[in-house]
């Protein structure tokens, strides 16, 4: 996947979680959490809507690069290059 | 094999297996009864709709916020707000002997109310708010969790017979400890009652059952009625499976379990005798009446009144009667706000709960507990009628359970109501795969215990399963 494709991902996993906000307005790099009042349960569910659809490992330490959508998807970039779109 | 089994399934196995078959997790849920919902379940008895538990939701919030239980729990097991339609409460009142002090969903209201009867108590009441810990500051760890509520009031509420009052509602609807609380449980049933409020679905709590069902079984999960947990099979400080009642054996990789901390213990086959001092002993007895007419037909338009008659508020299980009707909980699921499109209830309802001894209902021979649930149903009436109009030459039909019949359906030991008064927060066990969720882990309530059940599951079957 391209960056591209890796942030309309995020983009679709972050709709799952979150359906009454509206997307198109997000920020690349301000942070989720000031931006859609994601906590901690919401991190969760991005790191496993990863593991679910593409097998995407995220250890714990880790999810600290999940703040913004711009530090998310340069930290997928590497692990999700391989993987072609659906 | 399994990835989680999870024991009873009421509020919160429900939601915790919701969330495990969401992420395709292998998960089963076993439930002993032949029904679902615990200690908030439904039934049929003469033609008529009766809900365990149900008085009000706590914790309403309205569609579209973004923070809070409610919300959380909407946005974690992947509801939209329309699947739980909640029309709020016309308001409730806290009333003892010559005071009442009135509170709907609007913090506002009480605020007046008791800038009015307690103008010296205002500003404390002002700074009760201001310092109230918030939700996630919310764990085992913190200590300001375990300080007394009371302590905290003295300090902050100059009036006792206000502070009295304010413990009221808070205890009845999730207090598990006799006579205080702890701060952080007062926070939570603080912002679940006045902050928050109280809603209903105007289908009553199957409509909050049949949702939780229909998501987990869409995902995949299973659900196994009539299959009581008889042993958890425990090797090498590992739990390696469960025996059913009927000895069936089931193996997991891991058991999350809403049957209650001694109860979860008891299973296991290394521990051959439980500390059942840690169970909680504060059990109720509902009575349930059928009225000819709407409750506001007669003057009564209050959701819920939690009524005390003295000026000091004894939270007690009564030692040496089967009840205490001194202080109680009358709630009329008529008064809600309902919408045009749902109409009105075929019936008017008024239901009293009031505390009750188990031991001594589950002593009592069997015509003469018979007999003692009409006497008892007519004390407590007698003791609500005091607070509310006399809706008795109304009544046409009347139901009671006991603290047995809590026992008999949610093998809760004692039937109480909210569990042990100290709570495991962190949910872990002498196993290190045996979790616990629900009532003994920490939260309680409709909302409280799907939320223990999304909360354990999250931290100890889905953040640890690589
Ligand atoms: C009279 C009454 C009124 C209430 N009113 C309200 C209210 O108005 N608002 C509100 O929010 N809350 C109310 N509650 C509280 C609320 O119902 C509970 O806090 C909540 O339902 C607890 O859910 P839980 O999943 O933690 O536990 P439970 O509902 O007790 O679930 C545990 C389940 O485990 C099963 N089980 C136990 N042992 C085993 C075993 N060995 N094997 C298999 N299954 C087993 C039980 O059958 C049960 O179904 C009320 C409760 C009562 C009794």
């Amino acid at each position: 996947m391209s960056p591209a494709e890796i942030r309309d991902e995020i983009i679709d996993i972050l709709g799952d979680i979150a359906p009454d906000e509206n997307l198109d307005e997000l920020v690349d790099e301000v942070s989720f959490r000031d931006q859609l009042e994601l906590d901690s349960m919401d991190f969760l569910d991005i790191v496993m809507e990863l593991r679910k659809r593409h097998r995407v490992q995220i250890p714990e330490e880790d999810y600290g690069n999940l703040a913004s959508m711009q530090s998310t998807v340069t930290y997928l970039e590497p692990k999700m290059r391989d993987i072609v779109k659906a | 094999m399994y990835d989680t089994i999870i024991i009873g399934g009421g509020m919160s196995g429900l939601a915790a297996g919701i969330r495990l078959a969401l992420f395709d997790q292998r998960v089963c849920i076993l439930e002993r009864h032949y029904t679902i919902g615990g200690l908030n379940s439904f039934y049929r008895m003469g033609g008529r709709d009766y809900d365990v538990g149900l008085h009000a939701m706590t914790n309403f919030s309205r569609k579209g916020t973004k923070r809070g239980p409610l919300a959380k729990l909407i946005r974690q097991l992947r509801f939209k707000w329309e699947d739980f339609p909640l029309a709020e409460q016309i308001g409730s009142s806290i009333r003892f002997p010559g005071i009442q002090l009135d509170f709907g969903n609007d913090i506002e209201l009480l605020q007046d109310e008791i800038a009015r009867e307690f103008p010296g108590s205002i500003d404390g009441f002002q700074r009760l708010c201001a310092s109230l810990l918030d939700y996630d500051d919310l764990d085992g760890d913190d200590s300001r969790f375990t300080r007394s509520a009371r302590a905290v009031l003295d300090e902050l509420i100059p009036d006792p017979l206000l502070r009295e009052m304010l413990l009221c509602p808070l205890m009845w609807y999730g207090n598990a400890r006799e006579d205080d609380m702890d701060f952080g449980q007062f926070c939570i049933m603080f912002r679940a009652c006045y902050l928050e409020g109280f809603a209903r679905p105007f289908k009553g709590v199957r409509l909050i059952l049949k949702n939780l069902v229909r998501k987990f079984r869409g995902l995949g999960g299973e659900l196994k009625l009539r299959s009581g947990v008889a042993r958890i099979h425990v090797d090498n400080g590992h739990a390696v499976g469960v025996v059913l009642d009927d000895g069936t054996e089931i193996a997991g990789k891991r058991i999350l379990s809403s049957a209650g901390t001694v109860e979860t213990l008891r299973l296991c086959d290394d521990i051959t005798e439980v500390d059942v001092a840690r169970a909680g002993r504060l059990s109720f007895i509902e009575s349930i009446s059928i009225l000819d007419t709407q409750p506001q037909q007669i003057g009564f338009d209050r959701t819920i009144v939690f009524y005390n008659d003295s000026e000091t508020f004894h939270w007690r299980m009564p030692e040496d009667s089967l009840c205490d009707a001194r202080t109680g909980v009358i709630c009329s699921p008529n008064n809600y706000r309902y919408t045009a499109g749902d109409g009105v209830l075929p019936d008017g309802v008024i239901r009293i709960t009031t505390l009750a001894n188990h031991d001594r209902w589950c002593g009592l021979p069997d015509p003469k507990y018979r007999a003692e649930k009409v006497a008892q149903y007519e004390a407590a009436v007698h003791s609500a009628v005091r607070f509310m109009p006399d809706f008795r030459r109304h009544t046409i039909d009347t139901d009671i359970f006991t603290p047995k019949t809590i026992r008999r359906f949610t093998w809760h030991d004692n039937g109480a109501v909210y569990g042990a008064p100290d709570k495991q927060l962190d949910g872990t066990t002498h196993l290190d795969n045996l979790f616990l969720c629900g009532t003994d882990q920490g939260f309680v309530g409709i909302v409280g215990a799907i939320l223990s059940g999304i909360s354990m599951a999250n931290r100890h079957c889905l953040a640890t399963d690589g």
